[in-house]
């Protein structure tokens, strides 16, 4: 839902960014599209058959789906840091395979890490006996990877791009923050205190994003090619006009949306086992 | 095949097929909501049943309408990155605007209402789903505002090589906005109407157990049904009258009109000479189109070859001549099936009104195939809407072959419109099985008890 909202939002206040982004980065947006529709409908069709060939092939679709988007996410962001071939018209002038390098593979499959270690404490706070211990060995498993992946990606940035040496203390204090984070979640993890740990993941892919995009500000896609045809969010956005209304839209809604959610969020506090009746 | 026409082909195809889940989603929302509604006032556990039983065919309906509107919304930015750039502006707005009140609106607390029956209490379990029907009705406004914009471009100018919005409020008040959302509003209570109708009659047919429930489920829809094709009809009618005068190379293409008229003739069938832009022979009810177009049978109706003349003074040379056999069949395919359904209802209604529910079984067995009518119907009207304003992406300000991605290259349009074909034509051979599934197996035997 989010994404859906992010992806708008990115249309009416940088239309130059959505276009150059969703033209550039074209086959790699079909395949999380298609990742993206095939978990979305697994969710709900899972459950509908009770054949367990049925329920086998859901559950797969649902598996890769996740796994191509969590992975595709941390390759996007990092060709957005990294720089892609972009002309002076704002147009993408790389292929489908230059997104693949291996800095950016290194990103994705931080983001599939870290993403599987949130969902796995996220269950680990939200279930009760085997799917719970199950959730919990599976997030101490992932731990120790995710984190080093976290500082791999750091240490690559470092050197792969100009994030961290541009100037300006910010991005290195989130990235030290988001990095900080994750490994107290380990150690609230160990001491059984799964809403912490699940808390402080959240603090980590919150700290990150602002790593990135302070590391890129102004810019919101580097270029490769010349700096200076780099997509900012001065060039990219739309007239104030524009994003006034949306910004009296958003001041108004997005505090309501959050509310509603947190209360959805607070109905359902409790944890659910295989027990539970959820009358549906 | 060059990029524009793959593009081309790979958004209507994924739009119609989008726009098979909407109406329903739209229609059946309020209907459901209608049964909650009863269930919570009346104490009778039939409305329930029948609640949870229209309820579970709208969600596996809605979920396939959420993931493949995700689809719509990037491939303005994939497949036309040049028209994202040009009205970005403007038309992400009421995208943006559609996702944070409408669509958050709607799924948030559809997943409530799923997993809420035992967590809240009846009263508000019911304002929940009234809230969903909200939210998802809200939706389609918002979508029609980015796409009346297209049909008919206002509260902008043209300023720093794009389409920059100059007044937010003139948007949402566009004329087309205003005669369009009704048309589709209305046109999806029908689509859910005849989805109910369609249902109840199958197991009326079988004489399945809780018989109850088909019979109130039917005599809902139609009355459903009744205000829905009514409105749509009207709605249409106001919509055609406003087409005249905002888009008439839309109409004269719908109406297949290549010389003005006055008063003009409504054709019933036409063969058509694109080529040479002459009509071969024709079926026509004098004076009928101008009735249509004024409320009076006299006054003109300009045909397409003058328009072109006009145009060409207004725009520069150039094609402006939509594909125009494709315009009037597709308008007159969806004319006949809202026909078709308003002769349906009406009889129905007599009936459900003397309490009669025992119907021919041929005609019990034809109400499931006219579930398709207005499928049909949404479909053909989005064709005929979208193909008769072309060659313009946005009316009188920019063309399809300016608004594809540059980027992109026919190969890789090419592929996804093939890998979403495929993907697409999976996903609905596992949601008409589910569907068909829930629907035959009617509501289960522990809700029944209950």
């Amino acid at each position: 839902m989010w994404l859906i909202t992010a992806g708008g939002a990115m249309f009416a206040a940088f239309p130059h960014w959505y276009a150059t982004l969703f033209s550039g980065f074209y086959l790699a947006l079909f395949l999380l599209l298609a990742g993206l529709i095939i978990r979305g409908v697994s969710f709900e069709f899972r459950s509908k058959d009770k054949h367990p060939a049925w329920r086998a092939l859901w559950d797969w679709s649902l598996f890769s789906g996740s796994f191509i988007s969590a992975l595709l996410w941390g390759v996007a962001i990092a060709n957005l840091i990294r720089g892609v071939p972009i002309d002076q018209n704002m147009q993408y002038v790389g292929g489908f395979w230059n997104l693949l390098n291996p800095y950016a593979l290194l990103a994705g499959l931080m983001t599939l890490t870290l993403f599987t270690y949130h969902g796995a404490l996220f269950l680990d706070l939200k279930t009760t006996a085997d799917i719970r211990q199950k959730a919990h060995d599976t997030a101490l498993k992932l731990w120790l990877p995710a984190l080093l992946l976290v500082l791999g990606f750091i240490v690559a940035s470092w050197f792969a791009t100009d994030m961290f040496t541009r100037g300006g203390m910010l991005p290195l204090l989130s990235a030290v923050i988001a990095g900080a984070a994750l490994l107290l979640s380990g150690w609230f993890l160990r001491k059984k205190r799964s809403g912490w740990a699940f808390a402080m993941t959240g603090v980590t892919i919150a700290f990150a994003t602002i790593t990135v995009f302070a590391g890129l500000y102004p810019r919101v896609m580097v270029s490769s090619l010349n700096e200076a045809w780099s997509l900012t969010i001065y060039s990219a956005a739309s007239t104030p006009y524009t994003l006034r209304i949306m910004s009296i839209i958003a001041a108004i809604f997005v505090p309501l949306v959050l509310a509603y959610q947190a209360w959805t969020y607070w109905t359902f506090r409790k944890r659910i086992s295989v027990d539970s009746h959820l009358e549906y | 095949m060059d990029a524009l026409l793959l593009a081309r082909l790979q958004f209507a195809a994924t739009t119609v097929y989008h726009f098979f889940f909407v109406p329903l989603t739209l229609g059946l929302s309020i209907m459901v909501a209608v049964m909650e509604t009863l269930y919570v006032r009346t104490g009778d556990e039939t409305y329930k049943r029948m609640t949870k039983f229209w309820g579970k065919l709208f969600l596996i309906n809605f979920a396939m309408g959420v993931v493949t509107g995700i689809v719509q919304e990037f491939q303005f930015g994939m497949n036309w990155s040049e028209y994202s750039r040009f009205v970005g502006d403007i038309f992400g707005a009421p995208l943006a605007i559609e996702a944070l009140l409408a669509f958050f609106l709607e799924s948030t607390f559809l997943g409530v209402w799923i997993f809420g029956w035992d967590r809240l209490s009846k009263g508000l379990h019911a304002a929940v789903m009234w809230i969903v029907a909200f939210g998802s009705n809200l939706s389609a406004f918002w979508i029609l505002v980015a796409n009346s914009f297209m049909q008919e471009p206002v509260g902008y100018v043209l300023r720093n090589g794009r389409a920059e919005m100059t007044d937010f409020f003139a948007l949402i008040l566009n004329g087309h906005v205003w005669v369009q959302f009704p048309h589709v509003f209305f046109s999806a209570l029908c689509t859910a109407a005849f989805f109910v109708i369609g249902i109840s009659a199958y197991h009326l047919h079988k004489k399945s157990a809780d018989g109850e429930v088909w019979k109130r489920s039917f005599k809902i829809a139609t009355l459903f049904g009744a205000v829905g094709i009514v409105f749509v009809l009207l709605g249409g009618h106001t919509q055609a009258q406003h087409m005249v005068r905002a888009q008439p190379m839309k109409m004269a293409a719908a109406e297949a009109l290549w010389e003005s008229a006055d008063p003009a003739d409504l054709s019933l069938v036409s063969i058509i000479d694109e080529k040479e832009r002459r009509e071969i022979w024709g079926l026509r009810i004098p004076g009928l189109l101008s009735f249509l177009a004024y409320n009076r049978f006299s006054g003109e109706v300009k045909g397409i070859n003058d328009i072109q003349k006009e145009y060409e003074q207004k725009y520069g040379a150039g094609d402006y001549v939509p594909p125009v056999a494709l315009s009037f069949w597709t308008f007159r395919i969806m004319v006949g099936a809202g026909t078709l359904m308003f002769l349906i209802i009406l009889y129905l209604l007599v009936a459900v009104l003397r309490k009669r529910y025992t119907f021919h079984p041929l005609l019990l067995k034809g109400l499931v195939w006219s579930i398709a009518l207005p499928y049909i119907a949404n479909s053909v009207g989005w064709i005929f809407t979208e193909v008769a304003r072309q060659p313009w992406v946005v009316f009188g300000v920019m063309r399809i072959e300016d608004a594809v991605s540059t980027a992109v290259s026919s190969g890789e349009v090419l592929f996804t419109l093939i890998g979403f074909s495929l993907l697409y034509g999976a996903l609905m051979v596992a949601d008409v099985y589910l569907l068909r599934k829930f629907a035959v197996a009617g509501t289960t035997p522990a809700t029944r008890q209950a």
